[in-house]
């Protein structure tokens, strides 16, 4: 296994210049002054100079790539242009906000999206198969961000249950782990959930009812089986690939988080994004971008070496 | 040897027989009828639409549905909701699809070409497609509609550049399975050169699952598509524009909640009327015809 | 000068390639054979799975690309400018072993049969006319069979279809890879007695794949045994069937059931296991079965040499001054 994990990473290395190269690409094929953001209007032409020269946006292309990797993979990624701060700094504060918001929905998803799973696998064809599909659907053919503007209206505006946005009284920079807090991540994190339990319970229900007609089952039947041991069966199969799709919606949930915070307005990467998108902060940017691209890739190796570990009947190339 | 052909009995084709079968589904006949029913309101939006979808009188604004003349009420700047809900659905519908298909057109050249070539061909086409897909689709809309700016133009090229990995890679892995039967040696046996060999073997066995595929895609656009122009990142104001709306009615969430929800029901009927029409055709085409 | 002859066909696998693609170790699944296709034989091809045959067969098709070795039709080398691929194979077809997979499930069979011809030129509508009296020839009503599809046949119509195919290009060899081996024994015998008559009325060659030994004698004129890629025996049926020269074949016909009551084996004729063709035994690849195994067997390959006219074998047994203590003569 080491050693195919090893192959794996190896082969994902070309895939991380790649997505390095087309962060960098994205951010710098924007047209605009990337130091409109800063500078006021009427600064002079030698001060503009100079901010450009202390950004490096004044060097060849390729330079200032190779600049940005090398920093990068210390750590260094810029200085963002409007706060001053340090890129990573901001990014890491954030991403630890997201990450929450992800891994709840990603785990309410998993298990809501199993239960309808294994529920309309088990029972094809008849009204309980219909109704979870159903289900099923709505998670994936809803508009997320539209889900979220109506459960805000439902649990914050008419019932005020729940608090409609931020994440806490004092902003994200005094999390606690109390209720006055978890309140907060209740909307974002349900909202988020749809999806991954949309995609889930269709994998699940496919997955099911593809072992369940499978000819061993009728011949653990046969042998006497209790329906349990079937049921425990069945888990041991579908996992592999269950856990892999949702290790792969956490990664979608995590680089696509910008929609369900800008609802929420909750501090996590996604709003990173956004503010560095409508300020043209570039290093700010390309650094979010990467980060969560990287998460991403990641992720994706994480899961492939965890299946091929667990399902031996998968061999990859 | 030489003889006129006699006359057969031909055998239903494939598409025949997988429109019968999906004749049979009520859902997928019914979710059919709603797509075909939005699209024709969109073309016929202008005939359709009781008031100028721009025009608005900022004193009647956000009145409530079922004011007098106002059948769903009117938005921030006073303009008839029901006719810009619409309108939208013309530039809403055009975000979805329009990306999807040309992104088909892209990815499934670019897969079968992969697909049917193989070694080194393969392999360069494929990383390149997989570094793509190495971003997850929101990011990499998002980045790339951050980049170019807003505007219905640069979201579906962002759009079309975000679908055309997914489509590829299914592309590339139908054409690797047909390429491997034993009919499509059996053609190469026969000393045909190889786009005769595609055209007649390969396409046919191979567009019908890319085309349902990408089908299958049109929901997550318009979702992603709305979901750049709630940004801001999209279609750009006054143009009536499902996602757009939402933004631009959130300032009403407590005063009219109603309202700013509106547009979004829009996106999920025909989010959700996709979404069944295609697994239905699925289902349909899910046999060894 | 014989109608098609091979001389030192050799195919590798690659089995594991090291990071950079680099070959680390590969499967010599065809390793260096020679033989002769003779004009209106049939030439029958045996062995137990693995030992290549149909890799030969995909070869000669040029499906697969050959590592070494060529082929030569009718005097000339295919795939030079004087007999290209192309032509080659409008003289020589293959009919495949699974009906189903072999036909393109969206085309009606008159278009399969046809599609070949069109690929050399021959206009559309006389490919379809040729197709409708293919189809008539192998016992396929055109009007009922030429606007079907192939999940609408069984395996016995979808096998006289992929005939019908091979024979639309009007080939001088026909190339049978396990041809009826999928269908019931009945539908068996109706189909090699088609082949038999095509063959009589197409003045065709017949190159006979299979696995069943009892078939083969029943159809073919002359045998061919392959063994881990490597040709065993060759020879007229009868004095193979009769009087095998090589210690495999003896053991593949011992291996036949009898109907005879008083002629009950109860051992297996062939000891142990296949050996893995990625590290074939040293020598002659056979003797680690062998009953007759000795020193010299693994020390040398064993050539194939005349043990009789037009009869040939693989095994220093047969070969005189071999060292081999049942071979005539002294040692070298």
């Amino acid at each position: 296994m080491l050693a195919y994990a090893f192959k794996r990473i190896l082969f994902t290395l070309p895939i991380m210049l790649g997505v390095s190269v087309v962060c960098f690409a994205l951010v710098h094929l924007a047209p605009g002054d990337p130091l409109v953001s800063v500078l006021p209007p009427d600064a002079s032409q030698s001060i503009k100079e100079q901010m450009t020269k202390l950004y490096g946006f004044d060097r060849p292309y390729h330079e200032q790539f190779g600049r940005w990797v090398v920093r990068a993979v210390q750590g260094d990624l810029g200085t963002s242009i409007r706060t001053g701060r340090p890129v990573s700094a901001e990014i890491g504060k954030a991403v630890g906000n997201t990450l929450m918001i992800a891994a709840l929905a990603t785990f309410i998803g998993f298990v809501l999206g199993c239960l309808f799973g294994f529920v309309a696998g088990y029972f094809r064809d008849t009204w309980v198969d219909k109704s979870a599909s159903a289900a099923a659907v709505f998670g994936v053919s809803v508009p997320h961000y539209w889900l979220g503007m109506v459960l805000v209206i439902i649990f914050a505006a008419q019932l005020g249950w729940l608090p409609p946005t931020g994440a806490g009284p004092g902003g994200s920079e005094a999390w606690a782990w109390d209720w006055v807090h978890v309140k907060h991540l209740i909307l974002p994190a349900v909202t988020m959930s749809v999806i991954p339990m949309g995609i889930i319970a269709r994998t699940v229900r496919a997955l099911v009812a593809e072992i369940l007609s499978q000819e061993f089952v009728a011949g653990l039947r046969a042998k006497g089986l209790s329906e349990l041991g079937v049921f425990r069966h069945v888990v041991k199969n579908a996992a592999p690939t269950a856990l892999a799709v949702m290790g792969i919606q956490l990664g979608y949930l995590l680089g696509g988080s910008i929609l369900i915070e800008t609802v929420f307005a909750w501090p996590g990467t996604g709003l990173l994004l956004n503010d560095a998108i409508f300020q043209r902060d570039l290093p700010l940017l390309q650094g979010t971008i990467l980060v969560l691209a990287m998460f991403f890739v990641v992720l994706n190796l994480a899961v492939d070496v965890m299946q091929t570990t667990l399902d031996p009947r998968i061999q990859r190339a | 040897m030489k003889e006129i052909a006699t006359e057969v009995i031909r055998s239903p084709g494939y598409w025949s027989t997988v429109l019968r079968r999906f004749a049979r589904d009520p859902v997928a006949v019914i979710a059919a009828a709603v797509v075909l029913g939005l699209i024709l309101m969109a073309v016929f939006a202008p005939w359709l639409a009781p008031q100028d979808p721009l025009q608005g009188m900022t004193l009647r604004r956000l009145r409530p549905p079922g004011t007098e003349g106002y059948p769903l009420g009117t938005d921030e700047l006073g303009r008839d909701m029901l006719s810009r809900l619409i309108h939208g659905a013309r530039i809403s519908l055009f975000m979805g699809i329009v990306p999807v298909f040309a992104a088909l057109a892209i990815g499934a050249t670019i897969g079968i070409v992969a697909g049917y070539a193989g070694g080194w061909t393969n392999t360069l086409l494929m990383r390149t497609v997989d570094v793509f897909f190495a971003f997850p689709s929101v990011l990499l809309a998002v980045a790339l509609a951050g980049a170019m700016g807003p505007g219905i133009l640069n979201s579906i090229l962002a759009l079309t550049l975000v679908f055309v990995p997914p489509i590829a890679r299914v592309a590339e892995s139908v054409t690797t399975g047909v390429r491997t039967r034993d009919y499509v040696e059996a053609a190469r046996a026969s000393g045909a050169g190889a786009l005769l060999v595609i055209r007649k073997h390969v396409l046919g066995n191979v567009l019908g699952p890319i085309f349902v595929y990408a089908m299958s895609l049109i929901a997550v656009c318009m979702i992603l598509a709305s979901g750049l122009s709630f940004l801001g990142l999209g279609v750009k104001p006054p143009l009536p524009d499902w996602g757009l709306m939402l933004n631009t009615l959130r300032t009403a969430i407590y005063t009219q909640p109603l309202l700013c929800a509106l547009p979004g029901v829009m996106i999920f009927i025909t989010s959700i009327s996709f979404n069944l029409m295609t697994d239905g055709l699925r289902s349909a085409m899910d046999i060894k015809a | 000068m014989a109608l098609l002859e091979v001389r030192g066909l050799v195919k590798r696998f690659p089995v594991k390639t090291d990071f950079l693609g680099r070959t680390a170790s590969f499967v010599s699944a065809v390793d260096r054979i020679d033989f002769d296709l003779h004009e209106g034989e049939t030439l029958g091809v045996v062995g137990e799975s693995g030992c290549g045959k149909s890799t030969t067969a995909r070869l000669l098709m040029h499906l697969i690309a050959p590592t070494a070795g060529t082929i030569r039709f009718e005097g000339r080398t295919v795939g030079t400018p004087g007999l290209t691929w192309k032509a080659f194979l409008r003289q020589v077809q293959m009919v495949f072993q699974d009906s189903y997979a072999s036909l393109n499930p969206r085309l009606t069979v008159s278009e399969s049969i046809a599609f070949g011809p069109t690929a050399h030129d021959v206009s559309r509508r006389e490919a379809e006319a040729r197709a409708h009296s293919l189809l008539a020839r192998v016992g396929l009503e055109p009007a009922r069979f030429a606007g079907r599809f192939p999940h609408e046949l069984s395996g016995g119509q979808r096998q006289r279809v992929n005939i019908a195919r091979a024979l639309a290009m009007q080939p001088r060899v026909l190339i049978l890879d396990e041809a009826v081996s999928a269908l019931d024994k009945s539908i068996e015998a109706q189909v090699l007695n088609l082949l038999l008559d095509l063959k009589d009325e197409f003045r065709l060659t017949y190159l006979f794949i299979s696995h069943d030994l009892d078939v083969v004698r029943f159809m073919a004129s002359r045998v061919l045994v392959m063994y881990l890629g490597r040709v065993a025996e060759i020879g007229p049926t009868e004095a193979l069937y009769t009087g095998s020269r090589h210690p495999y074949t003896t053991a593949l016909l011992g291996s036949l059931l009898s109907m005879d009551p008083d002629r009950r084996t109860s051992a297996s004729p062939i000891s142990g296991d296949p050996p893995n063709p990625i590290n074939p035994p040293a020598g002659c690849r056979f003797h680690t079965r062998c009953p007759y195994a000795e020193v010299v067997c693994s020390a040398q390959v064993p050539a194939l040499a005349p043990v009789a006219s037009g009869h040939s074998a693989a095994c220093v047994m047969s070969q005189p001054g071999s060292g081999h203590s049942r071979a005539a003569g002294k040692a070298a």
